[in-house]
C-alpha cells in the first residue's frame, strides 16, 4: 500500500530530476510504441535522439535545431508567465498566426522596396502588434466579463486559422503566381528577409529574439516587481490580492506578452524558415510549445533546454521518417506522452511516498 | 445568392444530425465537471473514438460495434487523464491539455491505413408512419439511432442527477469534496467513473463524426468540436436541458452557414467557415457576464484536487 503525503514544500532535488525521468521513461514507453508499429525500437530512439546531434549527417542536421528550438522558446517563455500566474493562455497557436500574416503584410505592403533598415523593423514590430493584439480579446473579454480565457483563447485558433487561409487564397496571394495559393516569397526579397546571421548554423533573428526572451524573462521574474507578483499569485491568489496585486493587469500583462511573442516567432518563421503566407504555414507550434514550458519547469532557463530538446524530436522524426518510415504522427502522439509523464513523475515533487499500511487515526 | 435553393425541412433535419457529435461530448463532459473535474482532454477523446469507431466498423462492417468501440477506447484513454489527476494529483488544466495533444497524435497514428475509406452505412431508423408526416418526419423522424440516443442521453443525465440518490452524491462530491469525503463518499472512485462516462460519451461524439456526419477518416476531423462542447457546458450552467439547446443552437449555426456557402452568399468561404467559433465565444460572452449567473453555478470543487490526508 503506498501513500501519498504532502511536502511542507515542493523538494528541490526533485523538481530538477523530474523532467530527466520523465524524458527518460518517454523514451521507453516511446520505445515500446514503435516497436508496436514494428520498427526496431534502439535503432528508432537512437535515430531521433542521437544521430542528429552525432550522427554522419550531423551537420545538417545541427543547423536545423536552432530553427525549430527558436520558435519553440519564444513562445513558451511568453506561455510560462501566464501559467505560472493561473492565466492559460492556450491559443499561442492563433497569435502565431496572426503575427505572421501582420508582419508578412507590412513586407508586402513595401514590396518591391529597397529599404532593409526601415522594412525589417516594421515587420517585426507590426508582427509583435499582432500577436498581442490577438491575445488581447481573450485577455478583454477576461478582465471585462470574466470569460473563461481557456476556452476563448483556443477557439480563436481556428478563426486564425480560416483567415490565415483566407489571406493565402485572396488579400496578400501573390499576383505573380499564375493563381497558385500563397504570398510571395519574403526570402527572395532582401528587405524582408529573414536571414541566417551564421552561414550554417540556423542562427537567425528570431533565434536571438528567442534567447533575449530567456534573459528578459529570467530578469523579470527573478529581479522585477511584477515578475514577483506573478509568482505570488501563482501560489497563492488570495495572499497576491492582499499584497496589492491587481489581478486585471496580471491578465492583460501576462497574456499580452505571450501573444506579442508568438507573434513575433510567427514572424521570424514566415519571413525566414517558411518564406511565405501559405494555408498550411502553422505547424502546431503553439501547441507544442505548451510541453515546451511544462518540461522546462516555467523556468526561462528550462525552458531553452526543453525547447532544445523538443526540436531534436521535430528533427529526429523527420529523419526517423526518411530513414525508418516512422509516420510523422508517431513523434506528435511521442510529444502527447512526454507531457503525460511529465505531470506523473511531477507528485513526486510536491508529495512524498510512504510505503506500508496507513494507521488508523 | 439563391435562398429558395434552402428547404427547411432539410436544413432543421441536418440540424439534428450537427450537434449530435457536441450533444454527446458535452453532457458526457458535463457529468465530469459536475463531480468537480474538469476535463479539458475532450478534445483528443473525441478524435480517438473517432477513429477507434471507424476502425472498427470497417474492420467488422458493423456501425454498431463501431460505436462500441469508440466508447471503450475513448473512456480507456480518460482513464490516463484519470489515474494522472486523482492519484498522481497533477493539474487538471494541464493533464486535459496533455490529453488532448496526445489524442490527436494518437489518432493520427491509429488512422494511417484508413484514409480514403469509406464506412459501412448506419441506415435510418425506421419509424413506420411516424416518418411519413409531412415536415415533422422529415425533420424529428427520420434519424440514425444515434441520434435518439444522444437525446436519450440528456434525459437519462437529467434525471439521474436530479432524482437519484447516486446523482446526488456525485453532485455532493462536485460541490465539496472534503464534506462528501468527510460523509465517507469515496470521491477518488466517483470521479474516476465520471471521467469513464465523460470519456465515452466523447468516444461516440467523435464516432459519430467519422462514421455518420461526414462520414470518413482524416486527421484532425473534430476541428474544435471537442472545445466547443466544453463552451457549451458553461453555456448551459451546468444543467442537463442546457446543453441541449447549446448543442443545437450550435448546430443550427454551423448548418446555417454551410448553406450559405452553398447558396452562395457574397461572403468568403473562410469568414463563414470561422462563424460557428466566433458565435461560441460571443455565447460564451455573454453567459460569462450578467452578474455571473453561469459562474455561480458551476460546481464549487470544479477543477480542484483532492488529497485525503487521512
Amino acid at each position: 500500500m503506498i501513500r501519498l503525503e504532502k511536502r511542507p514544500q515542493p523538494s528541490r532535488a526533485w523538481s530538477y530530476a523530474t523532467p530527466v525521468l520523465a524524458v527518460i521513461v518517454t523514451m521507453i514507453a516511446g520505445g515500446i510504441l514503435f516497436a508496436v508499429l514494428g520498427k526496431d525500437p534502439v535503432l528508432s530512439i537512437r535515430t531521433i535522439f542521437w544521430d542528429p546531434l552525432f550522427g554522419e549527417f550531423a551537420f545538417y542536421y545541427r543547423g536545423q535545431l536552432l530553427v525549430k528550438a527558436g520558435p519553440l522558446i519564444l513562445i513558451a517563455i511568453g506561455l510560462s508567465l501566464g501559467f505560472r500566474a493561473g492565466i492559460w493562455n492556450i491559443g499561442a497557436e492563433g497569435q502565431y498566426i496572426i503575427g505572421a500574416i501582420c508582419g508578412a503584410a507590412v513586407g508586402l505592403a513595401f514590396y518591391p522596396m529597397e529599404a532593409r533598415w526601415l522594412i525589417f523593423p516594421l515587420m517585426v514590430i507590426a508582427g509583435a502588434v499582432g500577436g498581442f493584439l490577438w491575445a488581447m480579446i481573450p485577455a478583454i473579454l477576461k478582465t471585462r466579463f470574466n470569460t473563461n480565457e481557456i476556452l476563448v483563447s483556443l477557439l480563436l485558433v481556428y478563426v486564425a486559422e480560416q483567415l490565415l487561409a483566407s489571406m493565402a487564397l485572396g488579400t496578400l496571394r501573390n499576383p505573380e503566381g499564375s493563381g497558385f495559393p500563397g504570398s510571395r516569397n519574403l526570402q527572395q526579397y532582401d528587405s524582408a528577409a529573414n536571414t541566417e546571421l551564421i552561414a550554417g548554423t540556423g542562427m537567425h533573428w528570431g533565434v536571438v529574439a528567442a534567447l533575449l526572451a530567456v534573459i528578459g524573462a529570467y530578469v523579470l521574474l527573478n529581479r522585477h516587481m511584477l515578475g514577483y507578483q506573478i509568482r505570488l499569485t501563482g501560489q497563492s491568489p488570495r495572499a497576491a490580492r492582499f499584497a496589492g496585486v491587481r489581478p486585471r493587469l496580471l491578465v492583460v500583462f501576462c497574456l499580452g506578452a505571450s501573444g506579442a511573442l508568438a507573434g513575433l516567432a510567427g514572424l521570424f518563421e514566415v519571413a525566414g524558415p517558411a518564406g511565405q503566407i501559405s494555408i498550411d504555414f502553422n505547424s502546431g507550434y503553439g501547441f507544442t510549445a505548451i510541453i515546451v514550458a511544462f518540461l522546462g519547469r516555467l523556468h526561462p532557463v528550462g525552458i531553452l533546454l526543453a525547447g532544445l530538446l523538443l526540436a531534436l524530436t521535430y528533427i529526429g522524426g523527420e529523419a526517423a521518417q526518411a530513414t525508418l518510415g516512422l509516420p510523422a504522427a508517431a513523434i506528435q502522439a511521442f510529444q502527447g506522452m512526454l507531457l503525460f509523464f511529465l505531470l506523473a513523475v511531477d507528485v513526486l515533487t510536491n508529495y512524498r511516498m510512504r510505503f506500508g499500511r496507513a494507521e488508523v487515526a | 445568392m439563391d435562398l429558395s435553393t434552402i428547404n427547411p425541412a432539410v436544413l432543421l433535419a441536418s440540424l439534428m444530425v450537427a450537434s449530435t457529435p457536441i450533444l454527446l461530448a458535452a453532457i458526457g463532459e458535463l457529468v465530469v465537471e459536475k463531480s468537480g473535474v474538469l476535463n479539458l482532454g475532450v478534445e483528443g477523446m473525441m478524435i480517438v473514438g473517432a477513429i477507434c469507431g471507424f476502425a472498427v466498423s470497417v474492420e467488422t462492417g458493423s456501425p454498431v460495434l463501431g460505436f462500441v468501440a469508440a466508447a471503450a477506447g475513448s473512456a480507456l484513454l480518460s482513464m490516463t487523464f484519470g489515474i494522472l489527476t486523482q492519484f498522481f494529483l497533477s493539474n487538471q488544466v494541464a493533464t486535459g491539455l496533455a490529453l488532448t495533444l496526445f489524442g490527436l497524435g494518437l489518432s493520427a497514428l491509429m488512422g494511417q491505413g484508413y484514409v480514403g475509406i469509406k464506412p459501412p452505412a448506419m441506415g435510418d431508423l425506421n419509424l413506420g408512419p411516424l416518418g411519413d408526416i409531412p415536415f415533422v418526419g422529415r425533420v424529428l423522424f427520420q434519424h440514425d439511432v444515434m441520434v435518439y440516443v444522444s437525446l436519450a442521453l440528456v434525459a437519462a443525465v437529467w434525471a439521474f442527477l436530479k432524482y437519484t440518490r447516486a446523482g446526488l452524491i456525485l453532485r455532493a462530491v462536485g460541490e465539496s469534496h472534503d464534506a462528501a469525503h468527510a460523509l465517507g463518499y469515496k470521491v477518488v472512485v466517483v470521479r474516476l467513473a465520471a471521467i469513464a462516462f465523460g470519456g465515452a460519451c466523447a468516444g461516440l461524439g467523435g464516432a459519430y463524426l467519422s462514421l455518420i456526419r461526414v462520414p470518413q477518416w482524416t486527421e484532425g476531423m473534430t476541428a474544435g468540436a471537442g472545445w466547443i462542447a466544453l463552451a457549451i457546458v458553461v453555456f448551459s450552467s451546468w444543467r442537463a436541458w442546457g446543453v441541449l439547446i447549446g448543442a443545437y443552437l450550435f448546430g443550427g449555426v454551423t448548418v446555417l452557414q454551410l448553406n450559405l456557402q452553398a447558396a452562395g452568399l457574397d461572403v468568403p468561404v473562410e469568414y463563414l467557415s470561422m462563424s460557428p467559433y466566433l458565435i461560441t465565444i460571443l455565447v460564451l460572452v455573454i453567459m460569462s457576464s450578467g452578474r455571473g449567473r453561469a459562474a455561480l453555478n458551476a460546481p464549487a470543487s470544479l477543477g480542484r484536487s483532492f488529497h485525503a490526508s487521512h
